[in-house]
């Protein structure tokens, strides 16, 4: 009764893994992983929001925003951030057409722009600084430089990440995998964008109104 | 997994030219009302503040379904769900924080 021999022969490159059902579906776990990832990203803006809210009336004597704030210099950052996330969906065409060319084209704008957009914040962080509206000016300036400097380090690490799948792709090709990060990263670039709306709409433009 | 349908990745549907350059457009002008308006001062103040808040929430979602390809599809009803439950997350922190510091501040003022 023991023996009745029932012992399922492995298939023949069985490896301890299932791999073919899984792995069909595991691109939209991946995908839908990040994307409670990047809702809990929005938690944290959330609370920075929200501390820029309680604390955007503490100027301690020091400049206000309306001082200070420059909308048309904000105006070319904001297009910038727009214009890569649509370069972005353009590189993503690229890689669902498996067409390599077009995808290297089309990150490497979005690189770009996304290298410009930080360049000038950069460059706002420093002028800012140089007539008086450091971080520890007052709490108003605090908040503004934590806020919008989260969201620098984001645009920062979206573009590393872009290197290190440039890299991915140069040597592997679109492969699933790959696809899957791209589209990860695409989620994430889009998100960043949404922020920056937020960004442009609460604290720039009712800055200075 | 190799058959180039227009199958879903379970969350990134796929989208098309037309539907980017659409969301760019959509976004450029939902960018654009409320620049110019603040930069012109034509407004009242309140009217303004109203009309920048309608346009960021209008391109958040032009974002949201142009360029991320949300829909109501069953495929993406973990996305909606767990984005409305987020969604109402960061209303009880912000709104919450806000009205909360500003009793706080009222009662101070008043103690004194």
């Amino acid at each position: 009764m023991a023996t009745t021999d029932m012992t399922i022969a492995p298939e023949p490159d069985y490896d301890g893994f299932v791999k073919e059902e899984h792995h069909h579906d595991s691109a939209g776990d991946t995908l839908l992983g990040f994307w409670i990832y990047i809702m809990s990203d929005c938690i944290l803006f959330a609370t920075l929001f929200a501390t820029y809210a309680v604390l955007g009336t503490g100027f301690a004597g020091g400049p206000t925003p309306k001082d200070l704030f420059d909308l048309n210099f904000v105006a070319v950052e904001t297009a910038l951030l727009l214009f890569s996330s649509f370069t972005f969906g353009m590189a993503m065409l690229g890689a669902q057409s498996k067409d390599e060319k077009q995808l290297m084209k089309w990150l490497g704008i979005t690189f770009l722009l996304g290298f410009g957009f930080l360049c000038m914040e950069a460059y706002e962080f420093y002028h800012f600084s140089s007539e008086g509206a450091d971080p520890t000016t007052s709490a108003y300036w605090s908040a503004f430089y934590v806020l919008i400097g989260t969201h620098g380090l984001h645009v920062l690490a979206g573009m590393f990440w872009m290197i290190i799948l440039v890299i991915h792709i140069k040597r592997d090709g679109i492969t699933e995998e790959n696809h899957t990060r791209l589209a990860c990263l695409s989620l994430f670039w889009h998100f960043l964008d949404i922020i920056w709306i937020c960004v442009f709409s609460l604290v720039y433009l009712m800055g200075v109104l | 997994m190799s058959n180039s349908t227009t199958q879903t990745h379970g969350g990134a549907a796929h989208g098309s030219v037309k539907e980017y350059k659409r969301g760019l457009i959509w976004s450029l002008v939902l960018t654009a009302i409320p620049f110019a308006l603040v930069m012109t001062g034509g407004l009242s103040s309140s009217l303004t503040m109203l009309i920048i808040l309608l346009c960021a929430v209008a391109q958040v979602f032009v974002q949201l379904v142009f360029f991320l390809h949300m829909n109501t599809s069953s495929e993406q009803s973990w996305n909606v769900i767990s984005g409305v439950f987020i969604i109402l997350i960061v209303l009880i922190v912000v709104l919450g924080s806000v009205w909360i510091m500003q009793h706080l501040n009222h009662n101070m003022l008043m103690g004194h």
